[in-house]
C-alpha cells in the first residue's frame, strides 16, 4: 500500500475549550486593525493605474484635432478576437487634411469582444490607437457596448504627435509650390 | 553541354546546373530553378526596358582560348569560368549554353541594397495608406534586400498625389519608381500608346500625353502591374486592404475568350476581380469592362424566392409544379449561353425527356476587340453544342418561336436565364403560355412566368465553361448567393430527375460530370476535380465548320483553331 493510515490523536483539555484558537484569532484581527489598509472602497476609491496598463483601447487626435488613423486596418488584421471592423473612406480633395489622403469612415471596437491584449497599439503604425487607463464598462445591451468611432474619440482625446509626419509633409509640399 | 535532343541547353545558377528552353530570359530561368531574382520593371508579357537594375546578377562563362578555340582548363580539371568584372541586369541576358550566374552573392546582396536605397530615397512614407500595400514589390524587396532604415535627411521629393490618368485609373506621382511598365503596356499590348515620363531626373513624372486620356479598355491592367502603389483602380481605392481579400478561380462570362481571374472577396462580399495567369488564353490581362460584372449581383433585382403564380413556395414544390406543366407537352426550351456546362447538360437532358419542340439559344453579339472582348458575348456556346443542347448557332431573335406561341404550337415554354421580351417575344404573348422561367435577376419574363427557379451569377457557384478555343475551364463559387437560393445544378437537377424518375439528382457539378463522362464523348475521362487550373482543350473539330463570329484576339486565331483541333483529335 502506499499510504500510511495515522491515527488521530484524541483533543485534550484546553482543546476541547477551543479557547486558545479563538484568542489567537482575536490577536490577529486586532493586529491587523492598527494597520495599513490594503483594500480599497471600490467603485468609490478607485486604484492608482500603474504605467504601460492595458485598459480600453480608444482612437486619439493629434494637437491640431486631426484624426490619426489613416484606416491602414492593420489593427483589423492583428487583433486577436477580432473586434475592431474598419470600413475606411477617402478624405475629399477639398478638406483641411487631403493629404492624409485616407480615413476611417467607420471604426467600431466590440467591447466585449476586446481582450485588452494591446496588439492594436502595438501595431498602429500611425499612432493612433491607445489602450487607456480605464477598464470597468457597462451597458445594458451588446450594441451599446460596440463602440463607434465618435465614441472612441471622445474617450481618447488628444496625444502629442512626436513624429509629426504629415505636418511635416503638408509643409514639404508647400516649401515646393513656393519655389515653383 | 549543348545539343540535347528535348533543346534545351544547361545553364548555371549559383552553380547548380539547370536546364532551360535556349534563350530564356535569365529571371525566368531563375524561376524555373525555384530562385527568385527581384524585378520591378521586367514583366513577362512585356518587352525589357532594364531601366530599373533591382535584378543585377554576376555573370560569367566559360573561357576558351583566343588562338586555339580550345576550352581553358583549370586545376580541377574543369573549364575555367571567367565572370565579368561587373554586374549585369538578369532580364536583358538570355540564357545561352554554359552560362553561370551568382543570384546571391555578396557583389549581388550589396547591388540589390544600393539600388533599394536610391528607389526608396524619394518614396513617400505612404504605406499605411497605400492601396498597393501587402502586394507591392517595394516593400517585399525592402524587406528582404533593403536596409531597413533611412540615411537620407534632406527633403522628399514632392510631386502630385491624386492625377487621374483616366476615368479608372489614378495616379500617384511620388510612389512611381519609374518602371515603364504602365507605358509598355500601353503600347505593346493595348495598342493605345498615350503614356509617357516627361521631365528629367528626380522631376521625371509619368503623364498622358495632351489632350490625351488613360481610357482604353484595358487600362485597369496598368494597375496590376503596377509594382508599386502609383496607379491605383478608382473603383476600388480604399475599399479594402488587399491582405483580407480571399482569391477564388474564376473565368470571366463576358464574352466566349474566357479570360481566366480571381475574384477576390472578404466575408462574402466581392471586391474586385484581377486577372489569373493563362499563357493559352489571356496572358495576364482582363478588359476593364470584365471587372466591373460582379456590381450587379448585390442588387435589389435579385430573384430571391422560388414562387408559383407569384407566391412563394420551396424548391421541391417549384419544381413538382414545373414537372407538371412540362409534361403536358408542347414544350419550347430557351437555353443560354451563359449557362455553365454542366446546366446545359441538365437541360438538355430535360427537352429530351418532355420531347421539347424546340430548344433555342439567344446569340449576343457586340463588336469584337482582337484582344480579350470577342463578338460572341456568350461565354459558352460551344458548351451547348458539345452538350447536345443546339446542334447549331444561336439567333439573337426568337421570331420563330414568337410564331409557334400565337399559332398555339407551344404551350409551356422553359426559359433558363433569359429575358425572352429582349429577343423578340412580346410580353402579351408570353401570357398565353405557362413560362417556366430560371433567372438571377427580376425581369418582365420572370413576372410572367408561372414557375419561377432563382438561380446564381457565375460569382455563386461552381461549374465550367467552354471557350473559343474549345478549352474548357472551370469556375469555382467566391461569395455565397442569397439565403435559400440552391445552385442552379440542383435545381434543374431535382426537375430532371422528377421527369425522367431517377432517384438521386446531382447535387454539384462532380455528379453531373460522372454523368457526362459516359454520354459526351468528348468529356470521357475528364471530372470536375482534375480539370487543370489552365483549362483543358476538348475536342471541338465536330463542329469547327460552323460559322463561329468571332474574329481574332490573342491566342486565338479561328482558321488557326482547326489545325489545333485536329491535333487534339489525333492526339486522342
Amino acid at each position: 500500500m502506499a499510504f500510511k493510515i495515522l491515527e488521530r490523536k484524541p483533543l485534550n483539555w484546553a482543546e476541547r475549550t477551543y479557547l486558545p484558537q479563538i484568542i489567537t484569532g482575536l490577536k490577529i484581527t486586532l493586529w491587523n486593525l492598527f494597520q495599513k489598509k490594503v483594500t480599497l472602497e471600490y467603485p468609490d476609491v478607485r486604484p492608482v493605474i500603474p504605467e504601460g496598463y492595458r485598459g480600453i483601447p480608444t482612437l486619439v487626435k493629434d494637437p491640431k484635432g486631426r484624426e490619426k488613423c489613416v484606416s491602414c486596418q492593420l489593427c483589423e488584421f492583428v487583433c486577436p478576437p477580432k473586434a475592431i471592423r474598419i470600413q475606411p473612406g477617402e478624405i475629399p480633395e477639398d478638406a483641411d487634411y487631403a493629404h492624409v489622403e485616407k480615413a476611417p469612415k467607420q471604426f467600431d471596437i466590440d467591447m466585449l469582444r476586446c481582450i485588452y491584449c494591446g496588439f492594436c497599439q502595438e501595431v498602429c503604425p500611425e499612432e493612433a490607437i491607445f489602450l487607456q487607463n480605464d477598464f470597468s464598462l457597462s451597458g445594458y445591451s451588446r450594441e451599446e457596448m460596440v463602440f463607434p468611432k465618435a465614441k472612441l474619440y471622445e474617450m481618447g482625446g488628444t496625444f502629442p504627435d512626436q513624429h509629426n509626419k504629415w505636418g511635416k509633409k503638408q509643409q514639404a509640399a508647400e516649401e515646393a509650390k513656393a519655389h515653383g | 553541354m549543348t545539343g540535347r535532343d528535348d533543346n534545351l541547353i544547361s545553364v548555371f545558377i549559383d552553380e547548380e546546373e539547370f536546364l532551360v528552353p535556349p534563350g530564356t530570359n535569365m529571371v525566368e530561368a531563375a524561376r524555373l530553378a525555384g530562385k527568385e531574382i527581384p524585378h520591378y520593371c521586367y514583366h513577362p508579357k512585356l518587352s525589357v526596358t532594364g531601366n530599373c537594375r533591382m535584378c543585377l546578377m554576376e555573370l560569367g562563362m566559360p573561357l576558351k582560348d583566343h588562338s586555339t578555340g580550345e576550352p581553358i582548363i583549370d586545376r580541377r580539371g574543369l573549364q575555367k569560368i571567367g565572370w565579368m568584372p561587373r554586374p549585369a541586369i538578369a532580364c536583358a541576358t538570355r540564357a545561352f549554353p554554359g552560362i553561370h550566374i551568382k543570384t546571391d552573392s555578396e557583389l549581388v546582396r550589396e547591388c540589390r541594397n544600393g539600388v533599394m536605397e536610391f528607389l526608396l530615397v524619394n518614396h513617400p512614407l505612404d504605406c499605411p495608406i497605400c492601396d498597393q500595400a501587402g502586394e507591392c514589390s517595394l516593400q517585399e524587396y525592402a524587406a528582404d534586400y533593403g536596409r531597413g532604415y533611412s540615411r537620407f535627411v534632406e527633403n522628399k521629393n514632392v510631386k502630385p498625389k491624386r492625377t487621374r490618368l483616366g476615368p479608372r485609373v489614378m495616379l500617384d506621382d511620388e510612389r512611381c519608381i519609374l518602371c515603364s511598365r504602365c507605358i509598355r503596356f500601353c503600347k505593346e499590348i493595348a495598342k493605345d500608346d498615350v503614356l509617357g515620363f516627361v521631365d528629367r531626373g528626380s522631376y521625371s513624372t509619368l503623364t498622358c500625353f495632351p489632350g490625351k486620356d488613360l481610357q482604353n479598355n484595358y487600362s485597369l491592367n496598368t494597375v496590376d502591374i503596377c509594382p508599386v502603389g502609383a496607379l491605383t483602380s478608382i473603383d476600388f481605392r480604399f475599399k479594402m486592404r488587399v491582405w483580407f481579400l480571399k482569391e477564388t478561380p474564376s473565368i470571366c462570362a463576358e464574352s466566349s475568350v474566357g479570360v481566366n481571374t480571381h475574384i477576390e472577396s472578404r466575408e462574402g462580399k466581392i471586391y474586385r476581380i484581377t486577372p489569373r495567369r493563362n499563357d493559352e488564353v489571356n496572358d495576364t490581362w482582363i478588359p476593364d469592362s470584365g471587372r466591373i460584372l460582379y456590381k450587379s449581383i448585390d442588387t435589389d433585382e435579385r430573384l430571391i424566392h422560388y414562387t408559383i403564380d407569384g407566391s412563394h413556395t420551396l424548391v421541391d414544390g417549384a419544381a413538382k409544379e414545373a414537372a407538371t406543366l412540362l409534361r403536358e407537352g408542347a414544350v419550347a426550351v430557351v437555353g443560354s449561353g451563359r449557362a455553365s456546362v454542366e446546366e446545359q447538360y441538365l437541360l438538355g437532358k430535360i427537352a429530351s425527356a418532355v420531347k421539347a419542340i424546340s430548344v433555342s439559344l439567344v446569340s449576343r453579339t457586340g463588336d469584337g476587340d482582337g484582344l480579350l472582348v470577342s463578338a460572341d458575348r456568350n461565354p459558352n456556346v460551344r458548351g451547348a453544342l458539345l452538350t447536345g443542347l443546339i446542334t447549331s448557332l444561336p439567333h439573337a431573335n426568337l421570331g420563330g418561336l414568337a410564331s409557334a406561341i400565337e399559332s398555339g404550337e407551344v404551350r409551356t415554354i422553359l426559359s433558363f436565364g433569359e429575358d425572352l421580351t429582349q429577343c423578340g417575344v412580346e410580353k402579351q404573348l408570353l401570357e398565353k403560355v405557362n413560362v417556366i422561367y430560371f433567372g438571377s435577376h427580376c425581369n418582365e419574363t420572370g413576372e410572367v412566368a408561372k414557375v419561377v427557379f432563382p438561380t446564381l451569377t457565375v460569382f455563386e457557384k461552381a461549374g465550367t465553361f467552354i471557350n473559343q478555343q474549345f478549352r474548357l475551364q472551370k469556375f469555382l463559387p467566391a461569395v455565397p448567393g442569397p439565403q435559400g437560393v440552391l445552385p442552379d445544378i440542383v435545381s434543374l437537377g431535382k426537375l430532371c430527375s422528377i421527369l425522367d424518375g431517377e432517384a438521386i439528382p446531382p447535387t454539384g457539378p462532380e455528379g453531373v460530370w460522372a454523368e457526362m463522362n459516359t454520354e459526351i464523348p468528348q468529356f470521357s475521362a475528364i471530372d470536375f476535380e482534375n480539370i487543370p487550373i489552365n483549362g483543358i482543350l476538348i475536342d471541338g473539330s465536330q463542329w469547327e465548320h460552323l460559322p463561329f463570329i468571332e474574329g481574332m484576339s490573342l491566342h486565338y486565331d479561328p482558321d488557326n483553331n482547326r489545325q489545333i483541333m485536329a491535333e487534339v483529335t489525333k492526339s486522342k
